[in-house]
């Protein structure tokens, strides 16, 4: 057991946190404010090659590791809730799933321009009737000559109107299992710019306000037979597959959160005098941030333990990583909520304003509840592990 | 062609100052930074790497924990790292530090070296000038703005109410302000392969072309007779006015006991 | 790479580097012969001003006005623009003929160049950046059992490191000349008295144009009527708070009032309201004036240290705990939008009622 980071992994930290106070804190509540998607951040996480960091070298990536992925989530997170989610939904679930399902003429289309952060992605799963419940899917794909024919909608896709390369699932038709028919999902790839490829409305979303959040529609929209993302029928793993890969980006960016209001609140209480002495001398906020401190340490050790568990199984292709990063998401997730709470209430009346960054951390916060498999998901997958 | 950026690792001055007991700064206490104009003259270094494909070695002398900045510079872009540590070279001043660095200089080939004009530690400006007169080549400090031509330079030089612009033949020395640019960050992938690349350490032997008595606390000219934390003036008196009128009749109170108005 | 103390015996003198740009004498150097008079009283020697350029013989009668005994001109045509290599050549062989116990050059773009080449070339140690100069011993204190060790009428060269965090003094006791360079600002010139005539020295050591020898293509000064803030006797300096560069015109008001000029911290300078040369601080400059207002400025310790040694320094902040009033003689605590309109119109009232 060495829970010491190596030199590589100290570098990047500090190379994360320089970026992000730098280059993404002053934009952080201008961006939630204006509801406005970060593009200029964007190019410049494209820049430095934040956009592949566990993607390797030859496929125009960083060549480093998922901690390092989750290290760089939490490091934008803790400053900003909404570039985390981008990195996150473009790395974990848009990237990934092409590497590890896609063919090698897939890759090189691909994922070379998303790693290098000349394009950026998205994954289309959730539609109005199918959240929780994938099998509730009513996009439909069908094989029409050369190409598939989508029809349908999906709602609630991060990065939506300004990815260009989306990992999309659709009914392909329908198979027996267990003597229940069930229908039999596909994953594909579709490119922004492709007829009958739409947006629907934006949302205004409670938080992570800058992220561009759109419905994708889909009508008669024709794709090349080959952008059919891993074996027909196989969309259902892969779609989980990419899903406990995308927990540990998002418990990573919960855990950015907490720990960035943390940080925040530490600073505000020494700052801040009440009754001729400052909070941070109360006892009452003493052992609050000692036990914040120590819940965001452990959702810190669960995120990387998670990552962990996904570099093995990038070595070896078979280590499974699910229940850890549904044990990380869950703990991190909650965490958040939890800390970003205590830090508005800490912060007393300015915790409220949004001149303060703990009220956009507490919106954003809520936000890792629900996204990628609610807690309550996350609890399902955990304990069918302990009942199997 | 070949361009030596010389850089420095200083404590983060933000982070408060601590001294051993006789005098010289304890710098293992304090968090440990690439001086910012050193990193402005690598990353002028990188620029002649991106336009040219300048091959861009980065040396530091410092105890062995100044590797730490060599890696970074290898992290943004740099080719070789070279680090200059022996016991022997410890305590030394601008003099003797570039008489140190002079001797490692001989044994790399360069067109261009470039050094940061001052460290946030001590703020001297010296050891680029110095280091350029132990070398016998010309020296621009203050560069504002770097261009190669050639075989020559053209350097903005930044003066207090003007600026020169400067043609010079390689090999030169120029001393970058931190204006010059905007360093770039490592990149991750830079990182990774940093912390695996090898780092050339060279000790008191590998000096060429220099003496001993040049060298560390005995070669240096300069002795810190005393050194502490700086004491400030005191606070005066503070006033918390209900009104701006009440604020007013006070500052104009005191401007006329003070003869001022 | 010590001296003998013979060899040290025979460097006389306090030398100063006098600098003269468009062949006018900057006043730099007019402050480091203020105190270079005081330092050769203890010394009991004298000041020697060393006037490199070209056509600039007759800039010798103002410096000794201003306290040189004698002038050491080097005037050739290579030395018209300031350029390291045939400046340095200059400096570094009057040092060798003359041989100065002391040798103090401007802390200025032209000084913190030529200074340390130059004590590079003749090989002795170089203090940058002094605030205070004096004349004392080394070590301060004799070491017990090694009293006869301690070198007596050595300088004592005071400089702040860590961005005024700390304060060192250094002593170059075993080389001559020792040498320093001085903040400008710093040092007090003296009454000048008119008339006074130094002994002119011309000497030149020929100049032969080397691989050292750079090209100037073109020279390009920074338009400005701006006065030196340097100069100013009040300062009505803005800080960040101040809010905007169009609210810098209640200052501007205020100073007109008040007979002084507007000064800002380096927060203004990076926002791009005012230009570098108002900047006050570590990296501006620094100014001792009879009144210093600072207007909105939080008080970071690298903006103290280029204003703490004025006289009297008034702070307006609305943020009771920002550091400016640590160091601020009278500290107001409020909004300075409705507080500086008020105390100009109130200081034009004083003025007429007189």
């Amino acid at each position: 057991m060495d829970f010491s980071l190596s030199k590589e992994h100290e570098m990047a930290r500090q190379l994360f946190k320089d970026f992000a106070e730098t280059e993404v804190k002053p934009l952080a509540q201008e961006i939630d404010q204006e509801h406005r998607f970060p593009r200029e951040t964007v190019d410049k996480l494209a820049k430095y090659g934040f956009l592949g960091i566990p993607v390797p070298k030859e496929l125009g990536g960083q060549g480093c590791d998922v901690l390092t992925y989750a290290m760089c989530v939490e490091e934008l997170s803790k400053v900003c809730g909404t570039t985390g989610v981008i990195v996150s939904a473009h790395t974990s679930l848009c990237v990934d799933p092409i590497m590890t399902f896609g063919t090698d003429e897939q890759k090189q289309k691909y994922v070379v321009p998303l790693a290098k952060g000349e394009k950026l992605g998205a994954f289309g799963l959730t539609e109005p009737g199918a959240g929780t419940d994938a099998q509730g899917q009513q996009t439909k794909a069908v094989l029409d000559g050369d190409e598939w024919v989508l029809n349908g909608s999906k709602c609630f896709i991060t990065n939506g109107k300004e990815a260009d390369v989306d990992v999309i699932f659709a009914v392909t038709g329908k198979v027996e299992k267990l003597g229940k028919m069930m229908k039999e999902i596909s994953a594909f790839i579709v490119e922004k710019g492709t007829p009958g490829f739409t947006f629907g409305t934006k949302e205004n979303k409670m938080g992570i306000c800058g992220s561009a959040t759109y419905e994708l529609i889909f009508t008669d929209c024709r794709i090349p037979k080959d952008n059919l993302l891993g074996k027909q029928g196989k969309g259902f793993n892969i779609a989980m597959h990419t899903l406990d890969g995308g927990r540990i980006g998002i418990a990573a960016q919960a855990l950015g959160l907490a720990a960035g209001a943390l940080e925040t609140t530490i600073n505000y209480v020494k700052e801040r005098k009440q009754f001729g002495r400052s909070i941070g001398a109360f006892q009452n906020t003493q052992f609050q941030l000692a036990d914040m401190a120590t819940k965001v340490e452990a959702a810190r050790l669960l995120v990387y333990k998670a990552a962990r568990a996904k570099d093995q199984f990038q070595k070896d292709g078979k280590s499974a990583y699910g229940v850890e990063a549904a044990m990380a998401k869950l703990y991190a997730a909650e965490v958040a909520m939890e800390v970003t709470t205590k830090c508005v209430q800490l912060h007393g009346g300015y915790g409220y304003i949004k001149e303060y960054d703990v009220e956009r951390m507490m919106r954003d916060a809520k936000i890792t509840e629900i996204y990628e498999g609610t807690s309550e998901v996350q609890r399902m997958v955990i304990s069918a592990s302990l009942l199997k | 062609m070949k361009v030596v950026v010389c850089i420095k690792q200083v404590p983060d001055t933000k982070g408060g100052v601590k001294f051993n007991p006789d005098g010289t700064l304890d710098r293992g206490a304090m968090l440990a930074i690439m001086n910012p104009d050193d990193k402005a003259g690598l990353e002028a270094a990188l620029r002649l790497k991106d336009q040219y494909g300048a091959e861009v070695t980065v040396i530091t002398m410092g105890l062995p924990k100044a590797s730490d900045v060599l890696r970074e510079a290898l992290a943004m872009g740099a080719d070789k790292a070279v680090l200059v540590t022996d016991r022997v070279l410890g305590g030394a001043d601008t003099w003797a530090t570039s008489t140190t660095l002079a001797g490692a200089l001989r044994n790399l080939e360069y067109d261009l070296i470039i050094t940061g004009r001052q460290a946030i530690d001590g703020d001297t400006a010296q050891v680029g000038p110095q280091i350029a007169e132990h070398l016998g080549i010309p020296v621009i400090s203050y560069a504002q703005e770097i261009k190669v031509d050639g075989d020559k330079v053209t350097v903005k030089r930044q003066y207090d109410d003007r600026y020169h612009m400067v043609e010079v033949k390689m090999p030169c020395l120029i001393t970058a302000l931190s204006e010059l640019n905007d360093p770039r960050y490592m990149t991750p992938g830079g990182i990774f392969d940093a912390c695996q690349a090898e780092i050339t350490t060279w000790g008191r032997a590998d000096l060429k072309d220099v003496e001993d008595g040049n060298l560390g606390l005995n070669g240096s000219p300069t002795k810190i007779a005393k050194a502490s934390d700086k004491v400030r003036k005191g606070a005066g008196e503070k006033f918390v006015p209900d009104t701006p009128e009440d604020a007013v009749n006070i500052i104009v109170g005191k401007l006329k006991e003070k003869h001022v108005i | 790479m010590n001296m003998s103390p013979e060899t040290i015996a025979q460097y006389k003198g306090v030398y100063v580097f006098a600098q003269q740009v468009d062949n006018k004498v900057s006043g730099i150097a007019y402050e480091l012969l203020g105190k270079a008079r005081e330092l050769a009283e203890p010394l009991k020697t004298d000041v020697t001003a060393v006037l490199i350029g070209s056509g600039i013989k007759d800039l010798a009668d103002s410096l000794a006005e201003y306290g040189a005994d004698k002038v050491i001109v080097v005037d050739d045509p290579e030395l018209k623009e300031y350029r390291t290599e045939p400046y340095a050549h200059a400096l570094a062989s009057v040092i060798n003929e003359y041989k100065p116990e002391i040798m103090l050059v401007g802390a200025t773009a032209i000084g913190r160049d030529l200074g340390p080449t130059v004590s590079a070339r003749v090989a002795t140690g170089l203090t940058a950046d002094c605030t205070v100069l004096d004349i004392g011993d080394f070590p301060l204190q004799p070491i017990l059992g090694k009293e006869d060790e301690q070198l007596h009428n050595q300088l004592l060269m005071t400089r702040p490191a860590f961005g005024g965090n700390t304060i060192a003094t250094i002593a170059c006791p075993y080389n001559r000349p020792q040498m320093a360079t001085v903040r400008p600002g710093v040092m007090q010139k003296i009454e000048p008295k008119k008339g006074a005539k130094a002994e002119v020295i011309e000497y030149n050591p020929g100049f032969t144009p080397d691989n050292k020898y750079v090209e100037i293509k073109e020279v390009v000064k920074a338009v400005s009527d701006v006065k030196d803030i340097m100069d100013a006797k009040i300062l009505v300096s803005g800080g960040r708070g101040v809010g905007s560069p169009e609210n810098f015109k209640i200052l501007e008001d205020l100073a007109a009032a008040i007979g002084g000029q507007v000064s800002c911290s380096r927060a203004v300078v990076d926002s791009g309201w005012k230009p570098k040369e108002m900047q006050v601080g570590q990296t501006g400059k620094t100014v001792r004036p009879n009144v210093y207002f600072a207007i909105g400025i939080s008080g970071a310790i690298q903006h103290v240290a280029g204003m703490e040694e004025s006289d009297i320094i008034i702070a307006i902040n609305k943020d009771e705990d920002a550091p400016i009033f640590d160091v601020a003689d009278y500290g107001i605590v409020g909004d300075l939008n409705k507080i500086v309109p008020k105390l100009t119109e109130e200081i034009k009232a004083a003025a007429a009622a007189k």
